[in-house]
């Protein structure tokens, strides 16, 4: 492994704002001694704390952890988990592995597409939810599946999927 | 911490687990918590508890039982009863059970040959054992295989037994271990690194996540024999982000591995030094390659580099790396503990052991499987499985994921090893096997897997990045009424390219689904051209059976 640039030398690189989860974020960069190598780990970080990664955020990591701001872009695009825009209130992920598509998760998509009108990747206009599709959960006995705010339901059918939605929708509105 | 001691808090672990009069083994892997067996257990705890009974009945969080359609699943110990689809409501039955009779109607027959078909070596733990506690492991006999390779073996002597075994890579391309061992323990570098590769990145696979849920510390111990026998003190498990609970219970089992010295400096007062890190994957099915997930460990886009130089010469770092799969390493500490000549009496001649599956897709028992190799198609399928539901017609069954084939109904009497695959066009692969029934239409599932190796092409190299789009466009024009005869043949010849020319595996095996249906299944490409039907109905023309006769 590369031996660590002396911290000594290295005048501190200040957060984009004074908001306290940079602070979370500047822990996983100590602990990795603020090698560049830890920069996937250390967007990991920021996209559990902030939602999201923005370009503050990108200039940030970049020079703290001395990587170009163009590797930092390179990768948090390269990376289906990172991304750049914030999540909607409610993520509804929709399992697309192979178990699932032939047990029919492309049925369970299309009707949540035409019920809301996005696109896995897209989230409503309202910001109310986000959909997206996942390669595969590892929960190929219980195809189809799908991930509604981080519960994973199996053996899911369009109708529950719509279901689940819309009790999204009744507890917001209450 | 020394031998000794550990040798005692084996014994302490296995008195205080004596004294119980009975387990209650409830499945917390991914599959049974999504059915609820958290709620279950503590509904059996709480029940335990009002009747008095939490001196005699133990209640304990387990590892994968196996049949995952049918969660949550329980198993009691000493009886050997296993109940499944259990409720909260159940527990006070499941309790009173234990002193009268069990509960008739959660029984799952034990001698079910999903059950008494498989063999298990890399699970034995699993259902059995917390796997949040290292001392359960302990008690199994866990680390004993690092103590006797630390202690009576030298670093030549293991690669010996590993290569005696037969063990072959369980990532899929059946390298043999011994050999990449010995390799990277020749290699000359003042640095050398152990990679434990948890990107299980296959869709419809899922047995290295259910193994690092169930047994971390038997993947821990298996790195640990690995980097004594090559040399290295450092090592990595990448792991993909998908998987939060096998990533949780790695970081427990680390810590917990460290805490009494099984890891770290000087692992059990020999001069042996070891630690083990962590990397979670982004979401890259690229990554699964050796050399891509090298790049993605160092903060790197994963983008694969020609080989050679192979990682066992020039690898992380430009150092010296062993890169074997989750269960490659699963294998281990059984093979140090009973010896390379006792796993070499399992299989077949050229495949040794056992090969955990996930079994899905269109079979009544789904679920984790663990065979011995040389096990036939029909056996897993109809015997293991329990076969078609709804009484539908077998169709295929796929192995390998995106670089896997579909085998056909004439080759369900295959033994299962990798040659026997390889020959009929598909793969071992990781493990993933998805059985497809009449109402799978074959191109679709072609479409399905380009689709998804176009999508997940690192762009790096052209045949792999413009190859797999152009396999896809032509996929869809068949599949939306389009197609032409000639669009098949220029099909053929571009999976020959695409084959041929990638730089790294993923675009070497992209084709072999299409390949592997054209080969078998190559009327209900040519009913989607001439006929404009898709046969089995899945694809958005008309359906066979609207056509008029």
């Amino acid at each position: 492994m590369p031996v660590a640039a002396t911290t000594l030398e290295r005048p501190r690189v200040t957060p984009p704002s004074d908001d306290k989860r940079w602070r979370i974020v500047e822990a996983t960069m100590r602990r990795h001694g603020y090698q560049p190598h830890a920069l996937i780990e250390t967007l990991h970080t920021v996209q559990e704390t902030f939602g999201y990664i923005d370009e503050d955020a990108m200039r940030f990591v970049a020079q703290a952890l001395r990587v170009p701001l163009s590797q930092v872009y390179g990768v948090v695009t390269f990376y289906h988990f990172f991304t750049l825009k914030p999540q909607g209130e409610h993520i509804c992920v929709v399992c697309l592995g192979t178990a699932c598509y032939i047990k029919g998760a492309p049925q369970i998509l299309e009707t949540i597409e035409r019920a809301y009108g996005i696109k896995p990747g897209e989230t409503t206009k309202d910001g109310k939810l986000s959909l997206l599709a996942a390669r595969c959960l590892g929960a190929c006995g219980l195809a189809p599946v799908a991930v509604f705010d981080g519960q994973v339901v199996g053996k899911l059918t369009p109708e529950d999927a719509l279901k689940q939605i819309r009790r999204w929708e009744e507890d917001d509105g209450r | 911490m020394t031998v000794d001691e550990l040798q005692q808090l084996a014994l302490k672990e296995q008195e205080a687990k004596q004294r119980y009069r009975c387990r209650i083994n409830v499945c917390v892997a991914t599959g049974c918590i999504m059915c609820g067996s958290e709620r279950v257990k503590e509904a059996i705890e709480e029940a335990v508890k009002a009747r008095g009974l939490e001196k005699e009945v133990l209640v304990q969080g387990v590892g994968c039982l196996g049949l995952c359609s049918a969660g949550p699943m329980i198993y009691v110990e000493p009886d050997g009863i296993i109940y499944h689809k259990v409720t909260p409501e159940d527990a006070p039955a499941i309790v009173q059970g234990l002193v009268s009779t069990p509960v008739e109607r959660l029984i799952c027959p034990s001698d079910l040959p999903f059950f008494k078909r498989q063999l298990k070596i890399v699970m034995e733990n699993s259902g059995t054992i917390d796997p949040e506690r290292i001392e359960d492991y302990i008690a199994v006999g866990g680390y004993q295989a690092l103590i006797k390779a630390l202690t009576e073996m030298s670093p030549s002597e293991v690669i010996e037994e590993v290569t005696k075994s037969g063990l072959r890579g369980r990532g899929g391309a059946g390298y043999p271990t011994g050999l990449k061992w010995s390799t990277v323990a020749k290699a000359n570098g003042t640095r050398k690194f152990v990679i434990c590769n948890a990107d299980e990145g296959d869709p419809g696979a899922y047995m290295d996540r259910t193994i690092l849920e169930s047994d971390p510390h038997r993947v821990l111990e298996g790195m640990a024999i690995a980097a004594y026998a090559v040399g290295a003190q450092q090592g990595f498990i990448y792991v993909r982000a998908e998987y939060p609970l096998a990533i949780k219970r790695l970081r427990t089992a680390i810590r917990q591995a460290e805490r009494l010295n099984l890891l770290g400096n000087n692992i059990l007062g020999t001069t042996f030094s070891f630690t083990v890190e962590i990397r979670v994957g982004a979401g890259a099915f690229v990554c699964g390659e050796e050399t891509a997930l090298m790049a993605s460990i160092e903060g790197k886009r994963g983008t694969p580099r020609p080989r050679p130089p192979y990682p066992a010469e020039y690898g992380l770092w430009g150092y010296p790396t062993l890169i074997n799969n989750v269960e490659t390493f699963a294998n281990i500490p059984p093979i140090i503990r009973n010896g390379g000549e006792w796993f070499a009496k399992i299989g077949t001649e050229k495949s040794k052991g056992t090969k955990v599956f996930a079994l899905a897709g269109r079979v009544i028992n789904t679920g984790l499987i663990e065979v011995p190799m040389g096990i036939t198609l029909r056996e897993i399928v109809f015997d293991i499985g329990g076969g078609i539901p709804e009484g539908k017609r077998f169709k295929a069954v796929q192995t390998g994921g995106p670089s896997g084939g579909c085998i056909p109904e004439q080759f369900l009497d295959l033994p299962v090893d990798y040659e026997s695959l390889t020959r009929v066009g598909s793969i071992m692969g990781s493990g993933g096997m998805i059985v497809m029934d009449e109402t799978s239409c074959m191109v679709d599932v072609a479409k399905f897997f380009v689709e998804f190796c176009m999508s997940e092409s690192c762009g790096k190299c052209v045949p792999c990045r413009v190859g797999t789009a152009h396999l896809y466009e032509l996929l869809r024009r068949i599949t939306a009424e389009e197609g032409t005869m000639g669009d098949l043949a220029l099909l053929e010849e571009l999976c020959d390219l695409v084959k041929n020319t990638s730089l790294c595996g993923l675009g070497q095996t992209a084709p072999n689904p299409v390949l592997s249906t054209l080969r078998y299944f190559r009327h209900e490409y040519e009913a989607h051209i001439l006929d404009k039907t898709c046969p089995a109905g899945v694809c958005s023309i008309r359906r066979a059976e609207e056509v008029p006769a």
